[in-house]
């Protein structure tokens, strides 16, 4: 829970990535931590010739690790120009403490095996797979680790610019309630005007619940502007975050069960691809 | 959950469906033959094939390995087959199932560290060793086409990946088959058939329970044949799914394979197939290929079973010859070259161990039964060596005074020496051992202790022991230190 880690790639994004973490880290005050994960490319060359002879299994294994230690060798060179491209961002970002590390394996694991150490994860929307981008893509590696990890996620879209204000999608749900608490406490975004917004639950009681949240978060010293949406969740809280010119989200995510958001979607995952600023995911 | 399942799955569509369709049509022979082995209709190995590559596909934890009717299973059911017919096998294999899943259950692929690498290479040799001597039969008393036919399928298979751009993309045991049939039916050499051997599917598989009395008879009469189908099995897929780890570089989940094994063996039974496993040899087609998902092994499963149902005609014309090179082949393929070259390198025991396992299975047709033997071989010589690591040293202290130092292993393999190398014969009026550097892992190791100290007693002599209870600590069994690295230090150092 100490340090602020990065997952930088070769994809348009970690520029964007690193400006966020460099934000978070100072905010924070805690140590710059960039990770870059080589993972194991799936298409090779194959042999269809469907024969073994003496010694096939040596032989393939020689073949095999061969071609792995070459394309590795190359892959952990290039993703260590990558690290120092960001590090020097991020020392110009005004970060003293940046540490970068290489793994290998997928990102989720990585993610995973150091996460007791992170306090935020910030990653892109899109990877190193989505070289032309389009639009609404969302990399392949992006839903694997917010469902991996328990960690507070920046998911960062575009060019990152420091918040200047930003909004909270709150629907009084157990998770929403959580994230609360836990950005409410935290240095990262106090100061910052915030718009506490909820969508379709335009009753009594769930508005009963939005004052109380809002009530909590002006005893933390926030100044709370209170919405009620309603309408199409995600465009409606894009709509808003656009009018009024805020630029970072901050929502609970994954409040559904897996088989709900199987039939019905995930606002996580719209809101993921269709944003344009900054999305902070609080489990 | 939902991203491991695409990852396994869909990540590497174009090599699976390629990979899938080879290992498919390197499968039909190998099915085929392995029914022969047992005593059984192809369609039985045929049926296996599908249902146990299919299923394996959905449940089992090393994705990307081939499991089908396998020659290492097929051997074990021979007898209970030709003594009691097919239904009492499809009951066996039901049976081998249900013990696989247990073994699922109770962690048993951990034992698999047991199991020490000259064995596995034993194991290797003594399945290619079997695979190959399987097809004798259909190479003695038979006509000099066979002979010709056999010679001409091996030459196109090692030969026409020779052959530049279709050597590469087209499947040379397949090529083999196709030239081959194509000849005999030109020609129209009267040489044994598919056809010959016994039955070949014609529709799908269909549900069928094993009809056997459902008695404690029956079941003594298969648990034999399930227990040692069951451990068979299960070391077969353990080592193809270290070797396709080590092969794909990545991990596999050894307890949800076994389980998984028992699945399939379970599903192949209630279809009319026979008990299957991994296949070394077609887990390394695959990776060659280019298979690395659960798709690879789930296509060739399902491809086997579409070109069976729907070339039965043709696949019954194939000649037995072309089918006993594409099987010597695997069983060329399976053996471990390498084995015969470190034969001068390594040590003697290594070897005594590899051979020996090989020798047993060969003489007795019962893998499970050379494992066996072999992981006991092993562990003797290995408690021989650890017993080497004892030394007694001894001083003269003062006139008729003398001390003994203790050093290294004590335990059943050293207590002998242990106890030699006191000296009971020297009048002394005072003897000090001193086990402060020793560890006494057994109770044999303690009682020798005592017996030494008996006889000092007896001698006349005062005995002093230094360290004992230092020394005795590693007999207790459940130490639980392996995680604790202070405490092995605390153990193992000089205490």
């Amino acid at each position: 829970m100490n340090q602020i880690t990065a997952c930088i790639d070769g994809s348009n994004g970690a520029t964007a990535v690193c400006a966020a973490a460099s934000w978070v880290s100072q905010q924070l005050e805690k140590p710059l931590c960039l990770l870059h994960v080589l993972e194991k490319p799936a298409g090779r060359e194959a042999d269809l010739s469907g024969s073994i002879g003496l010694g096939s299994r040596e032989h393939l294994l020689a073949q095999l690790s061969e071609l792995d230690a070459q394309r590795n060798k190359l892959a952990i060179e290039s993703g260590h120009l990558m690290l120092e491209a960001a590090k020097e961002c991020a020392h110009d970002a005004g970060v003293t403490e940046v540490s970068t590390l290489q793994r290998h394996g997928r990102l989720a694991r990585a993610v995973a095996e150091l996460e007791e150490e992170i306090r935020v994860l910030v990653m892109g929307r899109q990877g190193d797979d989505h070289s032309v981008p389009s639009e609404n893509a969302v990399g392949s590696h992006l839903e694997t680790v917010l469902r991996t990890v328990k960690c507070p996620v920046l998911v960062t879209a575009g060019e990152f610019v420091q918040p200047t204000s930003f909004m909270v999608a709150y629907d009084g749900s157990e998770p929403a309630q959580r994230a609360l608490a836990s950005y409410g406490n935290s240095p990262l975004l106090r100061g910052l005007p915030c718009h506490l917004v909820m969508v379709n639950h335009d009753d009594e009681a769930h508005k009963a619940q939005l004052e109380q949240a809002a009530g909590k978060l002006r005893e933390e010293g926030f100044e709370v502007t209170v919405a009620y949406l309603s309408g199409d969740v995600q465009s409606q809280l894009l709509a808003y975050q656009h009018e009024n010119s805020i630029n970072m989200i901050v929502m609970g995510a994954y409040g559904h069960s897996r088989i709900r958001q199987f039939f019905l979607g995930s606002h996580t995952r719209n809101m993921v691809s269709h944003t344009s600023v900054p999305l902070l995911l609080l489990r | 959950m939902l991203n491991t399942l695409k990852l396994d799955w869909l990540s590497n569509i174009r090599g699976d469906l390629l990979a899938g369709t080879v290992v498919a049509l390197a499968l039909i022979p190998e099915a085929i033959a392995f029914s022969i082995i047992a005593g059984v209709d192809p369609k039985v190995g045929l049926y296996a094939s599908f249902c146990i590559a299919v299923i394996i596909s959905f449940v089992g934890g090393r994705p990307g390995m081939i499991s089908a009717a396998t020659g290492a299973m097929a051997l074990l059911m021979v007898t209970l087959v030709k003594d009691h017919g097919l239904e009492y096998l499809l009951a066996a294999s039901l049976l081998c199932g249900v013990i696989q899943i247990g073994a699922g259950f109770l962690k048993l692929g951990d034992l698999m560290r047991f199991v020490s690498k000259s064995v596995v290479t034993g194991f290797v040799n003594a399945l290619a060793i079997l695979i190959f001597m399987a097809q004798l039969p259909e190479l003695t008393n038979v006509t000099w086409h066979v002979y010709a036919m056999t010679a001409a399928g091996l030459g196109i298979i090692y030969l026409f990946p020779y052959v530049p751009k279709v050597g590469s993309w087209l499947p040379s045991p397949l090529v083999c088959i196709v030239v081959i049939t194509a000849v005999a039916m030109f020609y129209g050499i009267d040489v044994r058939t598919v056809a010959d051997m016994g039955e070949l599917p014609d529709t799908l598989p269909i549900f069928l329970w094993p009809d056997v009395p459902l008695t404690l008879e029956t079941l003594w009469i298969i648990l034999p044949y399930s227990a040692a189908l069951a451990a068979v099995g299960l070391l077969e897929s353990m080592m193809t799914a270290t070797i396709v780890d080590e092969l794909t570089d990545t991990d596999s989940n050894k307890n949800r394979e076994c389980k998984g094994q028992g699945v399939a063996n379970i599903g192949s039974s209630l279809l009319g197939g026979m008990a299957g496993c991994a296949m070394i040899g077609q887990s390394i087609i695959n990776v060659k290929s280019g298979g690395r998902g659960r798709l690879s092994t789930f296509v060739a499963g399902f491809f086997l079973l579409i070109m069976v149902v729907f070339l039965d005609e043709w696949i019954g014309q194939i000649p037995m010859a072309a089918l006993v090179a594409v099987m010597i082949m695997v069983s060329i393929g399976t053996f471990s070259w390498d084995s015969i070259v470190n034969l001068k390198k390594h040590p003697i025991s290594t070897n005594v161990v590899m051979l020996t396992t090989v020798s047993v299975v060969v003489a007795t047709h019962n893998l499970a039964l050379g494992v066996l033997i072999g992981v006991l071989l092993a562990s003797l010589f290995f408690a021989n060596k650890i017993g080497r690591f004892m030394v007694v040293k001894n001083e003269q202290t003062a006139e008729g005074e003398r001390s003994y130092h203790v050093i290294g292993q004590v335990f059943f393999a050293s207590s002998d020496a242990f106890s030699k190398s006191f000296d009971f014969r020297e009048a002394v009026t005072r003897v000090t051992i001193d086990l402060s550097q020793a560890h006494f892992w057994d109770i044999t190791a303690v009682s020798a202790l005592d017996r030494v100290v008996l006889k000092f007693r007896r001698e006349g002599a005062e005995v002093e022991l230094i360290g004992l209870n230092e020394a005795s600590s590693t007999i207790v069994d459940r130490f639980g230190v392996h995680d604790k690295p202070e405490e092995i230090e605390k153990l193992m150092g000089g205490h």
